[in-house]
């Protein structure tokens, strides 16, 4: 009997300890307009661990040095450290050679650096490069530049009104002139999680490679490049729970080592005469200057905190959390949801009958609750659904049902407040 | 309830003009219009303005944005019609005074009338530019800009 009962409870999916990852953000102690803060725009930015603090910290008192030069005892400390973030970084999602992860300040770069290096080398005027109608202006404006200056032309792949990519009108849109899929794995603004791994393998039935917006998606889920097959995954630290200023772009090995260098300058070369360069090898070649070593070590601490969490219980937890919110919010009478997809992670935007989201965020505030309102840099997508702006509360891994109460509970202030 | 500060900003005479917005209606034969928007917000108002000489003859306004803007825009076209040119600067200066905080008091709330309802609006510094697109749209529009105004 006593086995069989061991055995059972093995089977059974160990229950997340939020109050213990709550303890580890200092910032969620620290009281807000004399209230208790309720951190809700994680799709911002997270909040970060003692852990990240530390390393921040650790890094100016102890161990500050320029990086990849120095014979100095810092300098190789600070290079070991920092390279070492790579490897945690490569492990973390998948990739099969730390060569592939480059460092760029956050997905913005990770995009732009794809769209000036990859992009220049290969789209032509006539070609096509195609998004999806769910992305961050980060994921269109780049294209766009990048399509005006060559002469080629942005295709759009349409959603329908729950939020939800058409997988087969994407699929119509790809043909011999597409040279670039763009799209994001988990849409800010309404929170979908698009179909990624189907999505890539439809692109490349169509011989065209995929760059992916990770941002939202990689705090929610354990990401494997190599398992999806994506050509680029980019993302940013500071919505991992790491610092700002500092994120990654992987890319295959060979895709990386054809592409042109990004900006030119020290780090990025093997030699230089006034005749010529001879640029590095990647993933050298693309992270010219001094980088951002203390918030790349930083960033590191961060993957290790990751790392160290129960992924399966996490997920649970997020999932529940996020159905928990939709069903108390949907209850108010009033409100609707933009963005329902069948698959969601960590979003929940909405809009109140005869309240503007401004209004609704300046009274959560006075709660201490700290949501997004407004367009969230997703134009088009305020426009697909006919609205200037929603409510976003975004879930992390240290909000509870008790923060969803007060999130409900004031809205309901609201309501009374306009009656 | 709501706090104090809230109710501060969150006055009646607000959620009236939110709700039920006067002279809310395009004005074909306004001698100036001018578009006021904030893209951050996504406040995105169009004023219609009419002219008898130096005096405002009608105002009206149109568009869409939160309460704080709307109520402004609606509170404004009520106080501005009939002012001198001159006027309405006047009122603009006090107006900007008490949404950012510098109303030094030699100005009465009496004197103020509706627009002393807006003094709530200095304790949310987010809020400033709400408050005050309508009248930097007024402003431009007597001024006969063209260009769309922004307050962020």
């Amino acid at each position: 009997m006593a086995v069989t009962a061991a055995i059972e409870t093995k089977q059974l999916p160990k229950a997340f300890d939020v109050d213990a990852v709550r303890s580890e953000f200092p910032i969620l102690e620290t009281p807000v307009r004399g209230k208790r803060l309720v951190y809700l725009d994680n799709a911002a930015t997270t909040q970060k661990p003692r852990v990240v603090i530390a390393a921040l910290r650790r890094y100016y008192e102890e161990e500050n040095a320029n990086i990849h030069r120095g014979v100095h005892y810092l300098s190789e400390r600070a290079t070991d450290l920092y390279e070492k973030t790579r490897e945690q970084i490569r492990r973390f999602i998948g990739a099969g050679d730390a060569r592939e992860v480059v460092f760029v300040r956050g997905t913005t770069e990770g995009i732009n650096l794809v769209a000036a290096t990859f992009g220049r080398a290969n789209v032509r005027a006539g070609d096509e490069v195609l998004i999806t109608a769910m992305e961050h202006h980060s994921n269109i404006v780049p294209w766009q530049m990048l399509c005006e200056q060559v002469g080629a032309k942005l295709k759009v792949a349409p959603i329908n009104d729950a939020g939800e990519l058409l997988v087969d009108e994407l699929s119509n849109l790809l043909n011999a002139k597409t040279k670039l899929l763009a799209i994001t794995h988990v849409s800010n603004a309404l929170g979908t999680v698009n179909p990624m791994k189907d999505v890539i393998a439809v692109a490349h039935s169509a011989g065209v490679p995929v760059v992916v917006d990770g941002a939202q998606a990689i705090p929610h889920q354990r990401i494997d490049v190599r398992e999806l097959d994506c050509d680029f995954y980019t993302f940013s630290s500071h919505k991992m729970y790491g610092p700002t200023g500092i994120g990654v772009l992987y890319g295959k090995l060979d895709l990386l080592n054809a592409m042109p260098p990004y900006q030119g300058g020290g780090d990025m070369i093997k030699s230089v005469t006034f005749e010529g360069t001879i640029f590095n090898d990647i993933p050298y070649k693309f992270e010219a200057g001094t980088p951002n070593i203390a918030d790349g070590i930083a960033f590191g601490a961060a993957v290790e905190y990751l790392s160290s969490l129960d992924w399966q219980a996490l997920s649970i937890y997020e999932h529940g959390l996020l159905q928990y919110a939709t069903e108390r919010v949907k209850e108010i009478d009033g409100v609707r949801i933009i963005g329902t997809a069948r698959e969601k992670a960590g979003v929940l935007s909405f809009v109140m009958e005869g309240v503007h989201p401004h209004d609704i965020g300046t009274i959560l505030d006075q709660e201490g609750i700290a949501v997004r309102t407004g367009h969230h840099c997703a134009q088009p997508v305020m426009q697909r659904f006919g609205i200037p702006a929603t409510v976003r509360a975004s879930f992390g891994l240290y909000n509870t049902r008790e923060e969803v109460d007060a999130l409900v509970k004031s809205l309901q202030k609201v309501k009374e407040i306009f009656n | 309830m709501a706090t104090d500060e809230l109710r501060s900003l969150y006055q009646e005479i607000i959620l009236d003009h939110n709700k039920n917005p006067r002279n809310f209606r395009q004005m074909p034969d306004a001698d100036y219009v001018l578009e006021g928007y904030n893209p951050l917000c996504g406040d995105h108002y169009t004023i219609y303005l009419k002219m008898n000489g130096d005096v405002v003859a009608d105002v009206s306004f149109e568009g869409a944005g939160c309460a704080i803007s709307k109520a402004s825009a609606s509170v404004m076209s009520t106080v501005v019609k009939g002012k001198t040119k001159q006027h309405v600067h006047e009122l603009f200066d006090r107006f900007h005074d008490l949404v950012t905080g510098k109303h030094t008091g030699n100005v009465s709330f009496e004197e103020l009338g509706k627009l002393a309802a807006f003094a709530g609006v200095s304790e949310f510094p987010a809020r400033v530019k709400c408050a005050s697109l309508a009248w930097h749209t007024l402003r431009g529009a007597l001024e006969q800009r063209k260009e769309t105004v922004t307050t962020e």
